[in-house]
């Protein structure tokens, strides 16, 4: 299939959505939409799913014009959405869930009226996952999948109604890496069977890697049509609309005493396993110390240990000096201690509370922010502005709650709560994850910041390239013990190969020694 | 640099990609095993449909319209079954009008007679101007507010827990708590005046929190789920109370009947207009400690940690905030209120303690709590509407023979339009209303 977008305009009010976009998807070609979250490559993609119409502008399949007003008229015409947020029936199986909404029955004569065909959904999605290389047991119930066979049975679907175009929105957003390496693969054996697809994300490596053509989208106008040979750098700058600089500029590390002393750790997980065996490391005062590993291994347990969220079973850690071992988390953070944790959502912030006062949450109960147990909510609003302006967090007032910001303007208050403090530590945990362009910049210049400012980093990432670009030293983590240590000049496939357990026989070396 | 244009009002909802201020994004799930967690992650689930209804609750108007939907209804079932209508509709078809005026004038007596119980009779005003009581002007109002200052203490000792996330079932319990020490120092102890009021009124706020206490105690150290060990309190409370009242330090001489002795009248809480309208100073009482409650949420540090622990614990904890303090502490002001409800009961209008003091308070509380969508002031509109509708309900039963039990009925109406505010808004049509949990789910939808 063709699809053609000629100058589509969203408007929602005095906003623009979609500016004169046009946009041409040749068929068996891998589109891909690149663009900042808000960009308005939802927007578009609703338009073209028939969730919203548009104000100006049309749609041609094949050269014929068409009028979308539902998602029925968009699936009727070829085209399947696969969602962010799938839309599954968790407690159905595979292949009720295949079917719902197109259920074929078997009927009894005249009778009007029929059974559900199970053994004929079963058939279709064993036709189809074996045509396409889309493994799936049609008789899983879809809660006990993991996601990214969710997504799998989300693709099933659409290829049931016939989809010859496939709209995937953001679908690596909720994968692991070895997830996306499947995904990408049955994207490949859709787009040689002759299938379309519509790839929106805004990873550029993914982009690179899987499109033939790349559409950057910035607020809502197209801003450029690009080759996957494009760099990086000419990608991000297109997309954030200026030169980005992925990797900050760094100067060498100007090392200073030992801050964190970490000396045989021993850390349970929640289930009651030891997740983390016997850890040792020491970070100096103006170094990070990035920690890579596959996510599970460990690296969330330490952190929560490190700042009193997780009981320390053995083993002691001391910040300057000072043994913190099994304090209370207030106690760690007031002795100069910084926490970007994991999970923004669920730990970093308060989604129902507004920015002022996600901006105060860790020290509420301190002067100048309270007067005995009276808030000063004065001091409390003109602190939240200047942390909003210093750390260009976009929000429409202090007093939007946090739960309307994007991403990384969330992360944004997280990690101006954290730096906004006299920290001679920090302890950032995925602290890009879900995270647009500019943002991971901003991010990144900051951590960097408060390193050469004389402060410790404990960085944990799951992201090599973020690793990478960060750390003075690199410490893997693998089944809860770090098995290796390296400079940060190491290559990819070594960290690589480590991470996957390769280095489990050599023991860490000792901390602070150059591997 | 903040996107320059964003809508001065919300004409339209935009359904995803607005420049700069995106709907939120949704974090990618956890691992499927912890989505099926059982019966805890159901509880969890529970809770924060219950917490949202609660504190994010709904709109105004939605609240009002509940109201009044639940007043027609109330009519209807008035007018239905009273034993003068009902014969007349069996000649519905032969005189329609007689069957419908019949249900009208059942339904509307019942509820003038209610207005005329709580807030003024029109016959005792025109009565004053021709020489007759002032005070009795006043009558219904000030029954409505004896009724009310109860019901306020209480569902603020429910309200405030909400906003910690803590579901506290034990008005009741606390309530009686309070009763007992405030009811026991105000008969059993000789002191000066104004001392023993205030002596038994610590008391009953001391009574009460012990209760409170306990609960927070056994949620932050065992994890004891607060709902089934308040309810369980709750029989506790009850026994115990019928247990004093035998005991020789409560019962009245010469009695058979569990019915303590009599409060002196140096620990009666003073009436505010004269001596033969109830309203005590229990009413003052009750919206101080509104006030202070409000205060409490809004300005104080200790505010701050119970809302962050109701609306994210774990954020709280990551932030340094002791969430099993938080636990303890909440419930031992929200024990505290409920106890100064019950000594208020018992030092301003009942001066004895009676195995049924509690009523039907500790419940009903959580019904002040829910209409007045977390926070002290909806809380005190929604005491005086149930004060109301108890003292109007009992002039209504005197006058008209309808049962006192439509009051309960009517509650319990207003509690479910409230509860299914969609039910509210197709009945009256309304539009783009939408809750916060709900316009989420339909933003998740349209693929934001």
């Amino acid at each position: 299939m063709k699809l053609e977008l000629r100058g589509i305009t969203k408007r929602f009010g005095s906003v623009v959505a979609n500016d004169h976009i046009d946009l041409t998807v040749e068929p068996g070609q891998i589109h891909a939409l690149l663009g900042e979250n808000g960009a308005g490559k939802s927007t578009l993609m609703n338009i073209l799913y028939g969730l919203t119409r548009p104000d100006e502008g049309e749609i041609l399949i094949d050269g014929s014009p068409v009028d979308f007003s539902r998602p029925k008229d968009a699936i009727a015409a070829g085209i399947g959405m696969v969602h962010q947020h799938f839309m599954l029936v968790p407690v159905f199986t595979v292949a009720e869930n295949v079917v719902l909404g197109d259920e074929r029955t078997r009927s009894f004569g005249r009778l009007g009226f029929g059974l559900l065909d199970r053994r004929r959904a079963r058939q279709d999605v064993l036709r189809v996952s074996t045509q396409f290389g889309l493994a799936v047991d049609p008789d899983a119930l879809v809660e006990n999948l993991p996601v990214g066979i969710q997504q799998r049975v989300e693709i099933i679907k659409a290829l049931l109604r016939d989809a010859t175009l496939l709209i995937l929105d953001e679908p690596t957003a909720v994968l692991t890496p070895g997830e996306t390496e499947d995904l990408f693969a049955v994207m490949r054996s859709l787009k040689a069977s002759g299938h379309s697809l519509v790839f929106i994300t805004h990873k550029l490596n993914e982009v690179q890697k899987m499109a033939d053509t790349i559409t950057v989208i910035r607020q809502g106008k197209v801003v450029g049509t690009m080759a996957p040979t494009a760099s990086d750098e000419e990608l991000a700058a297109r997309m954030v609309g200026r030169a980005v600089r992925l990797a900050p500029e760094k100067a060498a590390a100007k090392l200073g005493d030992v801050v964190l002393s970490v000396e045989g750790l021993t850390v349970l997980d929640d289930l009651g396993n030891t997740a983390v065996k016997g850890v040792s490391f020491d970070i100096k005062a103006g170094e990070i110390l990035g920690i890579a590993g596959v996510q599970g291994n460990g690296q969330t347990e330490l952190c929560e240990a490190l700042v009193g969220l997780r009981p320390v079973i053995d083993g002691r850690f001391s910040v300057r000096g000072r043994d913190l071992t099994n304090r209370a988390t207030r106690e760690i953070l007031h002795s100069g201690v910084g926490y970007v944790p994991e999970d923004r959502q669920a730990e970093g912030l308060v989604t129902e509370f507004t920015v002022a006062e996600n901006l105060a949450l860790d020290r509420y109960d301190q002067a100048p922010y309270s007067k005995g147990l009276a808030l000063d909510l004065d001091v409390m609003d003109t602190a939240a502005g200047e942390q909003v302006k210093q750390f260009d967090i976009r929000t429409e007032s202090i007093r939007t709650p946090a739960s309307s910001l994007s991403g990384g303007n969330q992360q944004k208050v997280v990690v101006a709560r954290e730096l906004s403090r006299t920290i001679g530590l920090l302890i950032a945990s995925q602290p890009t994850r879900g995270v647009d362009v500019g943002s991971i910049e901003f991010v990144h210049r900051r951590i960097v910041e408060v390193r050469n400012q004389g402060s410790a980093v404990l960085l944990v990432s799951t992201e090599l390239d973020e690793i990478a670009a960060l750390a003075d030293r690199i410490a893997v983590m693998y089944e809860g013990e770090v098995v290796a240590m390296r400079s940060p000049d190491v290559t990819r496939e070594e960290l690589g190969l480590l991470m996957a357990g390769a280095g489990t026989g050599e023991k860490a070396a000792p901390a602070g020694a150059p591997a | 640099m903040t996107p320059p244009d964003r809508p001065p009002g919300p004409p339209v909802e935009p359904p995803g990609d607005e420049p700069g201020v995106e709907p939120p994004e949704v974090e990618p799930p956890r691992p499927a095993g912890v989505e099926a967690g059982g019966i805890e992650a159901d509880a969890g689930r529970w809770r924060k449909v219950v917490f949202d209804a609660v504190v994010e609750g709904n709109s105004v108007t939605v609240t009002l319209l509940a109201f009044v939907a639940a007043i027609v209804v109330g009519g209807l079932l008035i007018a239905f079954t009273d034993p003068v209508v009902l014969p007349k509709f069996g000649h519905f078809f032969s005189a329609p009008g007689g069957a419908l005026g019949a249900a009208w004038s059942s339904a509307s007596g019942a509820y003038t007679a209610m207005f005329r119980g709580s807030i003024v009779d029109i016959h005792t005003v025109s009565a004053a101007f021709h020489g007759g009581s002032i005070t009795a002007v006043f009558e219904p109002l000030s029954e409505t507010l004896v009724n009310a200052t109860p019901l306020i203490l209480a569902g603020l000792a429910v309200m405030l827990p909400f906003r910690c996330g803590l579901f506290n079932i034990g008005g009741t319990g606390q309530f009686i708590g309070g009763a007992v020490v405030a009811g026991w120092i105000g008969f059993a102890v000789q002191l000066p005046p104004v001392i023993h009021v205030v002596v038994a009124i610590a008391g009953g706020l001391a009574g009460g929190a012990v209760c409170g206490w306990l609960v927070g105690f056994l949620r932050a150290r065992t994890g004891a789920n607060e709902v089934i060990v308040t309810i369980m309190f709750n029989y506790v409370a009850q026994f115990l109370l019928l247990y004093l009242l035998g005991t020789h330090a409560f019962r009245r001489p010469k009695r058979i009947d569990p019915i303590s002795r009599v409060v002196h009248g140096t620990a009666r809480l003073p009436h505010l207009l004269g001596g033969t309208l109830r309203v005590n100073f229990g009413f003052v009482l009750a919206i101080g400690a509104a006030v202070a409650v409000s205060w409490i949420i809004k300005r104080s540090t200790l505010g701050f940690e119970f809302r962050t622990i109701g609306a994210n614990p774990d954020a709280a904890r990551a932030a340094g905030m002791n969430v099993e303090r938080g636990y303890i502490v909440v419930m031992l002001v929200a024990g505290a209120l409920a106890g100064l409800a019950g000594a208020a009961v018992v030092l301003g209008t009942d001066y004895s303690l009676t195995p049924g003091i509690y009523g039907t308070y500790g419940f009903d509380a959580i019904t002040v709590a829910l209409l007045g969508r977390g926070t002290a002031l909806g809380v005190v509109l929604a005491s005086l509407l149930f004060g109301a509708l108890h003292a109007g309900g009992v002039q209504m039963q005197a006058a008209t023979q309808t049962p006192i039990d439509i009051v309960i009925v009517i509650q319990a109406l207003i509690v479910l339009f409230i509860a299914a505010p969609p039910l509210v808004r197709t009945m009256f049509r309304l539009r783009g209303q939408r809750s916060g949990p709900e316009r989420r789910a339909a933003l998740k939808v349209v693929g934001a």
